[in-house]
């Protein structure tokens, strides 16, 4: 076992685990990354900490300077932690309906939270940084939806790891936040085997969002533009809270304790596996189930559970 | 061929308050037409004059998203749901070529 110098350095390299035991078809096996195993305790890990060095060693960056940055959670728990350890300041624009150990990661490291309304889903807190952000000029703005560092990080880390732990992928399935993981991998993945088909998952965002005055309020994130995710995916599909909730619960019967988004991406990738005869479906686990325990998940009532998901950001 | 739409909270003003309504059409294309025929208010909502689905529009037929299927000629069944979402930051889309807000 190596000697770590910095935690930073324990971030990728996540384990892959066969949970063909919960798929619906035998001959479709279902692998899951547990990008949960990261420091920080998400994937996000990998996209604070590219954003951050590319900021860095493009000179965007100076020692002490503060960030601000709109995420639902793990983006800024990724980099309030490398910005502790880089001696950074972080300002996040984080929703008021986030889990409440979400929050309370971000204030373990050290970020200074700015609360955007609920309602209005991530894209009240993005529009809201975006604002601080003009005010602001002294601050550095990485900005997740726009930043090339986000899909880079997967492109160098995420996909190879996968490609090399599983040349055989037939399927790759991830949640669509934004985009990044998809993008990245799914580039890579196709660069290797074109073959490979790439799965979107989302949760039904929009019926969520009740703060939206109209569809011009409606948003999508540059990268995926950029990146050209709408010729990358194959699929896109909705699987909604309870559908997300119970694959959740199933996970832990192989073992897997992961959070929310999780049982929505393993939920699509059983779909998958019911529409193909044969093949390997890759699928992410972005985050463990510790941030989610308030929303007794596991242990409430599936009706009550439900219902309380419906409030929350959990992507 | 009639299918029930369900309707995204920021559309259901321009249908009198209704959360679910139902059309007729055998293709997705065909349905949202004769929604806006039915609702005026929903008219150039969802499809754009030239034809094509608004940018910020995900139209799904039993949670699938239809721009990665046959856009707005894949075929509704009477059994089929469609969903109409707006893009937001989290769940998001877009049609090839075009630039965000």
């Amino acid at each position: 076992m190596t000697a770590y110098s910095s935690v930073l350095d324990l971030i990728g390299n996540t384990p892959l685990v066969d949970i063909t035991a919960l798929s619906p078809n035998p001959d479709a096996r279902i692998l899951i990354k547990l990008e949960g195993q990261n420091p920080g305790g998400s994937v996000k890990d990998r996209i604070a900490l590219s954003m951050i060095e590319q900021a860095e060693s493009d000179g965007r960056l100076s020692p002490g300077q503060t960030l601000i940055e709109p995420t639902s959670g793990n983006t800024g728990i990724g980099m309030a932690m490398v910005c502790k350890l880089k001696g950074y300041r972080l300002t996040v624009v984080l929703p008021s309906n986030v889990s409440p150990e979400r929050r309370q990661l971000l204030e373990v490291w050290g970020a200074e939270i700015i609360e955007s309304p609920g309602a209005e889903g991530s894209n009240g807190a993005v529009k809201m940084a975006r604002g601080l952000a003009a005010d602001h000029p002294e601050w550095a703005f990485l900005y997740q939806y726009a930043n090339p560092a986000n899909p880079q990080a997967h492109y160098r880390g995420t996909g190879p790891e996968i490609w090399r732990d599983c040349p055989e992928i037939t399927h790759f399935v991830a949640g669509l936040g934004t985009s990044g993981t998809l993008l990245g991998c799914g580039r890579y993945l196709k660069e290797q085997n074109p073959d490979v088909k790439i799965w979107a998952i989302e949760p039904p965002a929009g019926e969520m969002v009740d703060g939206l005055r109209n569809l011009d309020d409606g948003y999508i994130p540059p990268i995926f533009v950029d990146g050209g995710g709408a010729e990358l995916l194959d699929g896109k599909r909705i699987v909604r809270p309870r559908e997300s909730i119970e694959w959740t619960r199933r996970l832990t019967d192989v073992g897997i304790f992961a959070g929310i988004s999780s049982g929505a991406a393993v939920a699509g990738a059983a779909k998958c596996a019911e529409s193909i005869e044969r093949g390997t479906i890759v699928v992410v686990s972005a985050d463990g189930g510790w941030k989610y325990l308030s929303t007794g998940a596991w242990t409430d009532d599936l009706d009550v559970v439900e219902k309380r998901a419906q409030e929350i950001i959990y992507f | 061929m009639s299918v029930t739409v369900h309707l995204p909270t920021v559309l259901r003003a321009h249908a009198g308050g209704a959360k679910d309504v139902t059309a007729d059409g055998t293709t997705v294309g065909e349905v949202l037409t004769s929604l806006a025929a039915e609702y005026p208010g929903l008219s150039g909502q969802v499809i754009n004059g030239d034809g094509t689905l608004h940018k910020f529009v995900n139209v799904y037929v039993n949670d699938d998203d239809v721009r990665y299927m046959s856009a707005l000629d894949t075929p509704v069944t009477d059994s089929d749901e469609v969903s109409i979402l707006p893009a937001v930051a989290g769940g998001a889309t877009d049609l090839p070529g075009t630039r965000p807000a």
